[in-house]
């Protein structure tokens, strides 16, 4: 009885107590933001230190790693409209543009064309363009900007020079086209040093790759009109895209595993010297200073396939923050965002993350192989900017077909063929699914 | 009958009530965190929603039409089962013999109980992360060994290509999921009256008999158990995949939690997410029946 008493009263203590502890965080909080930002943490907390001591006013930053448990929490919360003052979305133009409509996001065109568009100015095109509903837009949003970005992205080819300097490659030479490309592999080969390394066991970081070199090989413009359902996925410039990754198979160009690779371990392989080549977003530079400070490496643009058309490189806004349309500080919290991207606070930002910053008069004291990342930032495009987007369940196939062609159970005209028929029936679908909204209606 | 008294047993309308009123609050709990949760799934299963907009459009029985047509989903479904097949016989196989060996009152058993149930307690992230190290094709331990011995030759990129990935997975499962039969395996060893096994010994029953004619009728409930443990658990295997392979190459590891998530918040087709969610657990549901009535055979002979 006596022992069953100690643990009740035990008990009731510390779930008051931390029931209590729950509480204090928003309660004390002037402004809430939610991220997922892991290697950023450190740096929002010491921003929202100085915050304070500018302004009195108190900023939290509560982080939810990993990314997907953040956008289950994001999304659940939505759901009961008990999102925070400022949050970040993880997630496609389609489900942005949920959130919109939805009410959960407030429209920041205002604030950012005000006074001039001083606000609006201050930022890289390119980082403005995924937060951008423009007028006429699929989803049927208001036209306007929605999220304020807070650092800048894009995915390059990066070389080891040293391991260039052991295959008798010239380091200040790299391969410009994909002829060029394949020759420096078979030398690297020869050398007994792997190719190319990247996490492609993540299918994004393939849509990526596969982005770019189809921009390169048809244009931005064919690409749309497949997206729209213009352009078959059985034209031969599909067949050729798909073909390049046969090629690489081929040619022995990706190192082992890479298809199930996450990015993580093809970061490390890349950082220890035992790949030559890396497809790698900008984060990289901090990662690899981890990983291996005397890394000797280089970043390009992704060897050109084609002459026909410019290599476009996937890229733009890295993270933003969203303000929440419900929220009853949504002046501080705009402020707040203000303050944040403002110069001093982005080249703190980029010295403590090494992340390229949102704002363009930011880039100072930046290593210099960030800035040849920052200096490609007009080269760039997202599947966000894109007028159209293509069905999820086409992306995937898309992708994961590119893992059967690498193992060699596939071949490109194959995967043409059923990502065309997935896309028929995707089309199809959505004709299906009109009518029946239209009677619902 | 007098009034107020209802049933043979001479049980008054105030009893009953009464008892009633005791399981009210169980009842409520139940029905709040099992029976409304499925009607609101199966609710939600008849609409194409995209788990956001205010706006749902009921689309009737189209889900579960586009489910019973996904091959990738029932691709899922076999992978899944394959792995639960191999963990059925060999997981259990090893925990069975393991249990045997430590039930026979071997020196350090209380330490091997303790090593044995270790993976099981182990993240199923973390253990991934230790079976690519052991399993890459650049560095692999594997192929390190295979090379060592002479067999180079057999060496590979084990979880990336599509002929040894899906089992490969399931050898991680087994390696982690043993340990829990063991556990409840030497449970069920351990109630087992030693008389029983001294008395076939007196009649002069060889140590096979007494595991054939004894042990293994006395362990049918326990095996049943683990059995339906092992169904429920594998089949519902995720992290995992999610630590090894993400579901690849192509669609060779993926498994039904994997591709529900993927119709959840990949392609936000939350509707479309919960008719999978649901004919994944009808199918759990017959798995386990099945077994249950199995067992009910087996005690009967």
């Amino acid at each position: 009885m006596r022992v069953s008493l100690i643990i009740f009263v035990t008990f009731s203590f510390l779930t008051l107590g931390l029931l209590g502890c729950g509480g204090d965080i928003e309660r004390n909080a002037d402004v809430l933001v939610w991220h997922w930002m892991t290697d950023r943490e450190d740096a929002f907390q010491e921003l929202a230190d100085r915050y304070n001591k500018e302004t009195g006013i108190k900023v939290s930053f509560e982080l939810y790693a990993p990314s997907d448990a953040y956008t289950q929490k994001v999304r659940a919360s939505a759901q009961t409209t008990t999102l925070p003052d400022i949050y970040g979305l993880l997630a496609e133009k389609r489900d942005f543009a949920a959130f919109v409509k939805a009410g959960h996001i407030a429209d920041l065109t205002g604030y950012m064309k005000d006074k001039n568009g001083r606000w609006e100015s201050v930022f890289f095109k390119k980082a403005l363009e995924v937060n951008l509903f423009l007028p006429d837009n699929q989803w049927g949003v208001e036209p306007g900007i929605y999220g304020v970005p807070i650092d800048v992205t894009n995915i390059q080819m990066l070389y080891n020079k040293t391991l260039f300097k052991k295959a008798g490659l010239d380091p200040e030479d790299p391969p410009d086209n994909w002829e060029e490309f394949l020759e420096a592999i078979r030398a690297l080969n020869e050398a007994g040093i792997p190719g190319l390394v990247s996490g492609w066991g993540e299918i994004w970081m393939i849509d990526c790759f596969a982005s770019n070199y189809a921009m390169n090989i048809m244009g931005k413009d064919k690409v749309i009109a497949t997206i729209r359902g213009e352009v078959p996925y059985t034209d031969p410039d599909w067949i050729r895209l798909f073909g390049l990754f046969k090629e690489m198979a081929d040619e022995e160009v990706l190192a082992p595993g890479v298809v199930t690779m996450v990015n993580k371990t093809a970061e490390q392989t890349f950082a220890n010297g035992r790949a030559a080549f890396a497809f790698n977003g900008s984060w990289c530079v901090n990662v690899y200073k981890g990983m291996n400070p005397n890394l000797d490496y280089a970043a390009i643009l992704p060897p050109r396939a084609s002459a026909k058309n410019p290599m476009i490189i996937w890229g733009g806004a890295g993270g933003s923050f969203l303000v929440n349309e419900n929220s009853k500080k949504k002046e501080m919290a705009v402020n707040f965002l203000k303050w944040l991207t403002a110069k001093p606070q982005q080249v703190f930002l980029a010295e403590e993350t090494s992340n390229l910053p949102s704002n363009k008069h930011s880039l100072v004291n930046i290593p210099p192989i960030l800035r040849q990342f920052a200096d490609d930032m007009d080269k760039t495009t997202h599947p966000d900017v894109l007028p159209v987007n293509e069905y999820s369940q086409v992306i995937e196939f898309f992708n994961k077909g590119i893992q059967s062609i690498i193992i060699g159970e596939e071949t490109p005209e194959d995967i043409a063929k059923k990502v065309q028929e997935i896309k028929e029936r995707r089309l199809a679908w959505t004709k299906r699914r009109e009518k029946m909204r239209r009677e619902a209606r | 009958m007098s009034r107020g008294v209802i049933g043979n047993n001479g049980m008054r309308v105030k009893d009953v009530l009464q008892n009633y009123v005791f399981l009210l609050p169980a009842l409520i709990l139940f029905a709040t965190f099992y029976i409304y949760p499925v009607y609101k799934v199966f609710e939600l299963s008849l609409f194409e929603y995209d788990g956001i907009s205010p706006h749902k459009y009921f689309v009737g029985m189209g889900n579960f039409a586009d489910v019973m047509c996904n091959k990738i989903w029932w691709t899922s479904m076999w992978n899944a089962a394959y792995i639960t097949i191999l963990a059925l016989v060999f997981q259990n196989a090893l925990a069975l013999v393991l249990a045997l060996i430590v039930d026979k009152d071997l020196k350090g058993g209380k330490f091997y109980r303790v090593v044995f149930y270790l993976p099981p307690v182990l993240s199923g992230i973390v253990i991934g992360l230790i079976w690519n190290w052991i399993y890459d094709g650049n560095y692999g331990l594997l192929n390190h060994w295979l090379s060592t011995l002479g067999l180079g030759n057999l060496a590979r990129s084990w979880l990336a290509d599509p002929k040894t990935a899906i089992t490969c997975v399931a050898i991680i499962h087994m390696w982690r999921g043993f340990g829990w039969g063991f556990i409840i395996l030497l449970a069920g060893l351990q109630n087992i009256p030693r008389e029983l096994y001294e008395a076939a010994r007196m009649d002069g029953a060889s140590g096979l008999d007494i595991f054939r004619r004894v042990t293994v009728p006395l362990m049918i409930p326990v095996f049943i158990l683990v059995a339906v443990l092992t169904v429920l658990g594998t089949m519902q295997i995720y992290d995992l995949i999610v630590s090894t392979t993400g579901g690849g190459p192509g669609y060779h590891t993926e498994v039904p939690i994997t591709r529900i998530l993927a119709a959840m918040i990949g392609s936000s087709r939350f509707g479309y997410a919960c008719a999978l969610g649901l004919v994944f657990g009808v199918v759990l549901l017959v798995a386990s029946m099945s077994q249950l009535r199995l067992s009910r055979h087996l005690k009967q002979t």
